[in-house]
């Protein structure tokens, strides 16, 4: 056992540590908190605590417990929210009132909750790490697929039906003389990821319900993405509508340094929200890590690996996975904190100088894989991470790195937050390299739409040309297809992008609406321009009824959208055909 | 704070004194990051911290103007104690220093215990969603920026802005609608002169709400240390009142630039590796632990609301007090200069303010149905009359077409009408928000396309009949 030998902020140096490794886990003094060893020299060990430090003294124990920070693995999991540590909050909740006390712990998985496990494989069959061999009903929309833990091999000496905690034996496997026991949880550490058998490229929609992302700026599953912005303009709320809406089969939502308001306000939603398409509670598929930024920095830093690790677990069941983290930018600060008090060489801004390969590290924990163990399945974890640059400068060290590393980019606007245009994600700033892989995928739904999004994307782009000039000689000044466009390009900016987050109807849009959407818009535009061409002004044109229903278009439930689009276009051709006359 | 006549434990030889840092010999016993007393050689007292311990040494940095050479036979005394606040229901009516001890010449209260100033972290999983409505009486907040039970709701300013009319206007007309209960506000002046602290007893004494509150007051001519404690100390008071007894506690914190040039004062003192001009890489963590003490839990009936007053450098919203701030309360108004020279009070600029919270306050049997539509409508609106304000200011306003008149001459309207009020001027929530129809029945009835249908039936103002 060694003793406190230093403290400074965060960082605790111990003494008579001896025969401890790094990256172990520790707990330090009377409340034994816990630290993480970090480094070692001779007998000294380095300790960031995962705690407040305060009041710690020197000579106060340090107590090794030869395990290194891990996650545990298991049913139970889904519907939980967590620390950074993994510590159940609930459970603290129920055992210590509203306010978290250090040293407080709280196992991440119940330990007296009974499971129904039900075993698909049999006494004598041969299994390996990967393998599942049986099933839990964990929700209602997450069936556990139990597998055998990474790294063990042998014949199944015994698998046993029933109702069993996560720590009773379920099954006995042989290997070579020795038997070893099976349970229903397992555990990984959570700097390393888990292996797979392959890695695949990034394919298929992950379906947002985002508009801006479905059809203009796609995610594809595997994928990474990054929103970096300014306070205020929009990254939790995206984020939020992300775990809400996604169509994946459970999503991780990492709260890092954030505010616990708006936590409060995504439990208390999960709790009372369905999925559209399951019509199942989001609670269902949702894990919550909560580590808000009042509670230890150094948490934080783990937080997300904890939080990537409980993915990995998932995906390696077959199922698609997205994770989001808000912020990364918190996460890093966490590191520079530490690497400040460690006194190593800082890099930009004071960031350390491993930052962009310590970013890339989790976000390389994304993607589509064929998994270890069979039956054969593949499996995907999506990442999205917030990014909070100082100033809304994206020049700054966090963002810079993360550009590097992602391939969808949502780059948020401070100038459309502040006008109250939401999503406030820019059209012209944002990027996705997944169109190409998620073109098949929406083809086949919506034939024409590579072209669609790209005369949209277009138009936008003509129209930052053209704002140019009306700022200089007033829109009046336009030649009457100038004027068209900018009512053209005002119609899918507010009537097809703006989507709010709030708007009970319009929250949750289908990509098939999405595109009819859009494209009755684009009709729209053919119409004007023909009635154009027959002598009407770009006034008339404006006053046309449709369009007014055209900005309705969001009210418009989703199943009924078909129907709504069909009633549009026939009145467009209507317009133009009994204007033609007048010509 | 407690004060305890007892030393615990006294330093040995001092090894070296470097800037206003202090190596001692290894204090046993002295607690990371506590507070102690450094006395030197020409018998003054000084209070430091120890910010850094370990089995050799002890380093305390000392506060308040001292020199090296004062320093170097100085000792230091510990208490093995971190801050504490002697907290009691009793605390209210009362004015306390930045270090919690009272100046109002009344003798100490009996506590009902100690509370460390930093306090502990909220469970996320035990907090309430703030959902109720405060009503201000201001327009500008209310209709657009509404603030609810539990929020923390940054006020930035510049200096000569009426930053401070405003909060103490919104402490006179602050109510929750349809409820009378137990209120209490705490004010934290940091670094403040001494008409900005007299200003608000004054304003707080008028309203007969003195003996609802508490006071902490640092005023500029006392030592930057205590600029440290005084907010967190005001903090712990409502924590106190709000968790206690039951109270909705409303903290003013004001001027919080105070306290972050104090923040970044003592780190330069200590050589940390500054982030952004100067400030400490973890200032945003250290605003993070003060602001988040604002919320609501769901074993306790009170809550805790923070209102802090910033003014921002140069008015620069991107400069990292206001910046980081942003980044952790939840939204801010923004006061503009802009408004203030046209003679418009409150000179709140919407666009730069935001209020999070307010979903979760407004709509049906909270304010009203429509004010979720009224408010995103207004924005629209106002933003479309801005940006042609702009536009005009290069072509002229005769330049522009009839429709975009129309939006132009609606945000003077706007400003005029709806942000502009008296500073003693009350409106209810409705008040405001048919100012914002009456705004609406102005423009083209197509372009409502924010509003339910339903809602624009209901609350648009029939067009009269000279139109
Ligand atoms: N899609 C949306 N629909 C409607 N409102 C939105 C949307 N996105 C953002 N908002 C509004 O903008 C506000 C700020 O958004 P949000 O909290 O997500 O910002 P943020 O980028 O996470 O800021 P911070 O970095 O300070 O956490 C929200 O409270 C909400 O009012
Ligand atoms: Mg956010």
């Amino acid at each position: 056992m060694g003793k406190i030998w230093r403290v400074s902020g965060p960082l605790i140096v111990a003494d008579d540590m001896r025969g401890s490794q790094v990256y172990e886990i520790v707990h330090i003094g009377e409340e034994g908190i816990v630290g993480e060893i970090i480094g070692l020299e001779e007998d000294k060990a380095i300790v960031q605590a995962h705690e407040d430090t305060l009041g710690l003294k020197v000579g106060e124990v340090v107590e090794g417990t030869g395990k290194i920070l891990s996650a545990e693995l298991g049913p139970g999991l889904v519907g939980s929210i967590y620390d950074g540590l993994q510590k159940s909050l609930l459970a603290m909740a129920e055992d210590m009132g509203s306010f978290l006390k250090r040293g407080a712990r709280a196992l991440a998985l119940p330990r007296d909750t009974k499971w129904q496990f039900t075993p698909v494989v049999k006494a004598g069959d041969m299994v390996s790490g990967g393998d599942i061999i049986g099933t839990v009903p964990e929700t209602e929309l997450i069936e556990h697929r139990v597998m055998v833990p990474l790294g063990m091999r042998g014949k199944i000496k015994e698998i046993r039906e029933g109702s069993y905690t996560v720590e009773e034996t379920i099954a006995l496997l042989e290997d070579g003389g020795e038997v070893r026991e099976l349970r229903l949880m397992q555990e990984w550490p959570v700097r390393k990821p888990r292996p797979y058998k392959q890695r695949h490229d990034p394919s298929g929609l992950l379906t947002t319900g985002m508009r801006i992302l479905d059809y203009m700026f796609p995610l594809a599953l595997g994928g990474k993405a990054a929103i970096p912005g300014g306070f205020g303009t929009g990254k939790t709320v995206t984020m939020q509508q992300l775990v809400r809406w996604a169509q994946t089969d459970l999503n991780i939502y990492v709260g890092c340094g954030e505010r616990g308001n708006e936590m409060a306000d995504v439990l208390y939603s999960f709790r009372q929200l369905k999925d559209p398409n399951t019509g199942k509670l989001l609670k269902e598929k949702e894990i919550f890590i909560a580590n808000t930024s009042n509670m230890p920095v150094v948490a934080r830093e783990a937080s997300i690996f904890v939080g990537v690790t409980m993915a990995e677990y998932y995906r390696d069941m077959g199922y698609d996975i997205l994770l989001v983290a808000d912020s990364t930018s918190r996460w890093a600060e966490a590191m520079r904190e530490m690497g400040g008090r460690l006194e190593e060489m800082p890099g930009e801004e004071g960031f350390p100088s491993y930052l962009g390969s310590r970013l890339s590290s989790f976000y390389e924990r994304a993607g589509m894989v064929e998994c270890l163990g069979s039956p054969g399945r593949k499996g995907s974890i999506t990442i999205a991470g917030a990014v909070s640059p100082p100033g809304a400068d994206f020049s700054e060290p966090v963002t810079q790195n993360t550009l590097r590393i992602v391939d969808a980019l949502y780059s948020l606007d401070v100038s459309l937050a502040n006008k109250r245009h939401f999503p406030a994600i820019s059209w012209l700033m944002s990027y996705s390299l997944y169109a190409d892989t998620v073109s098949a995928w929406w083809e086949k739904l919506d034939p024409g739409w590579a072209e669609t999004r790209m005369a949209g994307l277009k138009l936008l782009q003509q129209e930052a040309e053209l704002e140019e000039i009306v700022r200089l000689v007033g829109p009046e000044a336009l030649p009457e297809g100038d004027k068209l466009l900018l009512l053209v390009t005002r119609m899918i900016r507010e009537d097809f992008l703006q989507q709010s987050a709030y708007h009970e109807v319009d929250t949750y849009c289908v990509p098939v609406k999405a595109g009819l959407m859009l494209k009755t818009i684009m009709k729209f535009y053919d119409m004007a321009t023909e009635m154009l061409n027959a002598g009407k002004s770009v006034a008339e044109v404006r006053s046309l009824p449709v369009v007014y229903k055209i900005s309705r278009m969001k009210d418009v439930p989703n199943d009924k959208m078909p129907a709504k689009a069909k009633e549009l276009w026939v009145e467009m051709e209507k317009a133009v055909t009994t204007d033609k006359p007048v010509s | 704070m407690e004060v305890s006549s007892l030393y615990v434990k006294e330093s040995g030889a001092i090894k070296r004194a470097k800037g206003s840092l202090l190596v001692a010999e290894s204090i046993p016993g002295v607690k990371f990051n506590e507070v102690v007393d450094v006395r030197l050689a020409n018998g003054e007292i000084k209070s430091g911290q120890a910010i850094d311990i370990s089995a050799e040494a002890t380093v305390v940095q000392v506060f308040g103007g001292v020199s090296e050479v004062d320093l170097a036979d100085s000792k230091i005394r510990c208490k093995g104690e971190t801050l504490k606040l002697p907290v009691s229901g009793d605390l209210l009516g009362r004015i306390f220093n930045g270090m919690g001890k009272p100046i109002d010449g009344v003798p100490a209260f009996v506590p009902e215990g100690y509370m460390d100033i930093n306090g502990e972290p909220m469970n996320p999983a035990s907090r309430r969603p703030p959902s109720e409505f405060i009503e201000t009486g201001i327009s500008a907040i209310d209709g657009l920026n509404a603030l609810v039970r539990g929020q923390k709701l940054p006020i930035f300013s510049g200096s000569g802005l009426p930053h401070n009319q405003i909060v103490a206007q919104v402490i006179r007309q602050a109510a929750v609608k349809g409820k009378a209960e137990k209120f209490a506000i705490v004010l934290g002046a940091i670094g403040v002169s001494y008409d900005d602290a007299s200003f608000f007893m004054k304003n707080l004494e008028e309203t007969g709400a003195l003996e609802r509150t508490v006071a902490f007051i640092n005023t500029a001519s006392d030592p930057v240390i205590e600029r440290i404690s005084t907010p967190r100390l005001a903090l712990t008071a409502a924590e106190h009142l709000a968790w206690q007894h039951g109270m909705h506690v409303l903290v003013i914190l004001t001027d919080m630039t105070n306290y972050c040039e104090a923040l970044r004062e003592l780190s330069s003192m200590r050589e940390e590796i500054p982030s952004r001009r100067g400030y400490p890489g973890y200032m945003y963590t250290d605003l993070a632990t003060m602001y988040e003490r604002a919320g609501r839990v769901f074993d306790k009936e009170g809550s805790v609301t923070i209102m802090p007053i910033l003014t921002m450098p140069d008015d620069d919203i991107t400069h990292p007090i206001p910046d980081l701030t942003g980044y952790i309360t939840e939204g801010q108004v923004v006061l503009s200069r802009n408004l203030e020279r046209k003679g418009i009070y409150p000179p709140i600029d919407v666009f730069l303010s935001l209020s999070r919270m307010m979903k979760e306050g407004i709509g049906e049997g909270k304010t009203r149905e429509d004010h979720n539509n009224v408010f995103m409508q207004s924005y629209a609106a106002y933003a479309e009359g801005c940006y042609l304000r702009e536009i005009s200011t290069i072509i002229g306003a005769e330049s522009l077409g009839e429709r975009d008149k129309v939006y132009l001459a609606n945000a003077s309207d706007f400003e005029s009408k709806f942000i502009a009020q008296g500073e003693f001027e009350k409106r209810t929530v409705e008040e405001t928000l048919d100012i914002a129809w009456k705004l609406f029945s102005a423009l083209p009835k197509e372009d409502l396309k924010l509003i339910k249908e339903e809602f624009i039936e209901r609350y648009l103002p029939k067009q009269e009949a000279s139109s």
